[in-house]
């Protein structure tokens, strides 16, 4: 197999809890620190472990988003991608319309597998890789923890609701990566210095056809119902007593 | 305007999640129809067919069915809604592995836009759900012509599963894609309540410690409870508990009336999996742990000796 494409996206970062805008139109995302979405980091450590396997060639990782959107590429060139495609917009891209731009490339660069995060923490969808296995008609293995490429097929296993669940794909294929799948690397210096010089290409949704519109409106974005204040209780015989007669859940 | 449930099922019976979905359907509004999808399924169409509130069973029974593979169901789906005699309005699937699996398939084909994990139907064209780790809850409204959806269970208190007496129709199987194949399953067996449909869970993290301690702690107050168990990420990772315990944004989204939290500190991605449950309780040593702050009974104490305690006091 030649190519291996990742889609990665940047996403606040997993450990900052956003606060909703008091005017109800979004989160407040402004000035908080963004990090690559831990799931796609995921499938580039993937990616990357397939190609020291010899099992693939070449890495591409690929985001679509604001200009910024170029450091969480540069981290996937960091992590041991080859090179990388932004496909620049400033418009809000909904997961249909990134499906559909992943499918235009899907196209344009004929990889043998596409390597992607189950969902994205920010939007919590967990659509992206079933569409576009969809839209290029392509077999899908969602929620892996365990790949094996061998040939012209993937065998993977699944986490599902009982437990696990393994497959086999026909390549090329979409594969979404569950958590436990692996433990990605950490960048070193040396490499992130490396990857300045790896290639970017710059592309916009216009340049692969792709209406990128939303879909969906979002008509407000409101705080979660609050939960009135706990109490501390001092000792078990507290606790015991509390749960039988003041909440009566035992 | 018509809606089709497709049912979670193991060709056996039904999962608890299908009832939920119903629920949202209901709420939609319109008829209420269900595809049973699988292979030697007719126990599973016929509890479908009880279900209170829906009008048609769907019956699809086929080999490539058997195990759900996606690209199959996404197909058997589409053979059915396409059928635009049926005008099927809205397409809902429980937002389970299962589901999330294939709706998105669905959507894709039919060119709309999915609304995820549903938790409240505002009208037939406006849903909330949550984002950000259920740190925000949107509102979004679908312009699409057809709205395929997955549901939160917790969401949504579950249809009655008797009282029905829906016809059951059936329905040409889908050939096999030929794409993928199924290899094999490894269930976790328990004869514990289900996770996601347990009244009382009690949860371990990391502070466990060991595999052994994670069983030695957990099970005696689950058992005196009649409670599942459920897991913290970081437990999990550490292998004191399978993956399919996991409670969180990533694992399973859960609700009971009692959620015993032992051990967990409490970090957003854990959060998002158990902050609708109706009573908190969380054992931990460090009186700062963010659980505190979403418990409604906190207890700072070292969960080995208060564990056993609580056993003995219950």
């Amino acid at each position: 197999m030649t190519k291996v494409l990742v889609p990665v996206k940047r996403v606040v970062d997993k450990d900052i809890k956003v606060r909703v805008k008091s005017d109800n139109s979004g989160v407040d995302i402004a000035n908080v620190k963004h990090s690559m979405n831990p799931f796609d980091e995921i499938a580039i450590e993937e990616a990357v472990r397939l190609k020291e396997k010899g099992a693939v060639t070449e890495v591409i990782a690929v985001s679509i988003g604001v200009p910024q959107a170029q450091e969480t590429l540069r981290t996937a060139l960091a992590i041991g991608a080859d090179r990388a495609i932004l496909v620049e917009t400033s418009e809000e891209v909904q997961p249909l319309a990134v499906a559909k731009v992943l499918k235009a490339l899907v196209d344009k660069e004929q990889p043998g597998l596409i390597i992607m995060g189950k969902q994205a923490i920010d939007d919590d969808a967990n659509q992206v890789g079933q569409s576009l296995a969809a839209l290029a008609d392509l077999p899908q293995a969602t929620f892996a923890s365990k790949v094996e490429v061998a040939g012209d097929k993937a065998t993977v296993t699944r986490e599902v609701d009982s437990g696990l669940e393994t497959i086999t794909v026909s390549l090329p294929a979409v594969i979404t990566t569950d958590l436990r799948l692996n433990e990605p690397r950490y960048v070193t210096l040396p490499n992130i210095m490396k990857a300045k010089k790896k290639p970017l290409e710059n592309l916009k949704p216009e340049d692969l056809g792709v209406d990128v519109t939303p879909r969906l409106k979002t008509l407000k974005v409101s705080e979660p119902p609050k939960r009135s204040a706990g109490v501390k209780v001092p000792d078990v015989a507290a606790l015991v007593d509390k749960l039988k007669n003041e909440a009566k859940v035992i | 305007m018509t809606t089709l449930v497709i049912a979670e099922h193991d060709n056996a019976g039904l999962k608890a999640a299908t009832l939920n979905t119903v629920a949202a359907a209901t709420a939609i509004g319109g008829d209420v129809h269900v595809l049973v999808a699988g292979h030697n399924a007719g126990e599973a169409a016929k509890a479908a067919s009880q279900i209170a509130g829906v009008a048609k069973v769907i019956h699809a029974d086929g080999a490539a069915l058997e195990n759900g593979l996606a690209e199959n169901l996404a197909a058997q789906v589409l053979a059915i809604v396409e059928n635009e005699a049926e005008g099927y309005s809205h397409i809902l699937f429980p937002s389970t592995a299962s589901g999330k699996n294939v709706a998105p398939r669905v959507a894709a084909k039919l060119d709309v836009a999915q609304i995820s994990d549903i938790i409240k139907v505002v009208s037939t064209d406006t849903f909330e759900r949550p984002i950000y780790a259920g740190n925000a809850i949107a509102t979004v409204q679908s312009s699409d012509g057809k709205k395929v959806i997955t549901v939160r269970a917790t969401g949504f208190d579950a249809a009655a599963a008797s009282g029905g007496s829906a016809p059951v129709e059936s329905v040409a199987a889908v050939a096999d894609s030929g794409k993928s194949s199924f290899v094999g399953r490894e269930v976790s067996k328990s004869d514990r309540p289900e996770l996601t449909s347990a009244k009382i869970i009690v949860s371990g993290g990391r502070a466990l410690g060991s595999e052994e301690k994670f069983k030695e702690v957990l099970t005696p107050l689950a058992d005196k409870l009649g409670a599942a168990i459920g897991a913290s990420r970081a437990a999990v990772d550490a292998g004191y508990a399978p993956n399919d315990l996991q409670v969180g944004q990533t694992g399973k989204i859960v609700a009971p009336e009692l959620y015993i939290a032992l051990g967990i500190s409490g970090a957003i991605q854990h959060l998002a999996g158990m902050k609708d449950s109706k009573v908190i309780v969380a054992i931990n040593k460090d009186e700062e742990a963010p659980i505190f702050s979403v418990a409604d009974y906190g207890l700072v104490a070292d969960l080995f000796t208060a564990v056993p305690e609580l056993i003995e006091k219950l």
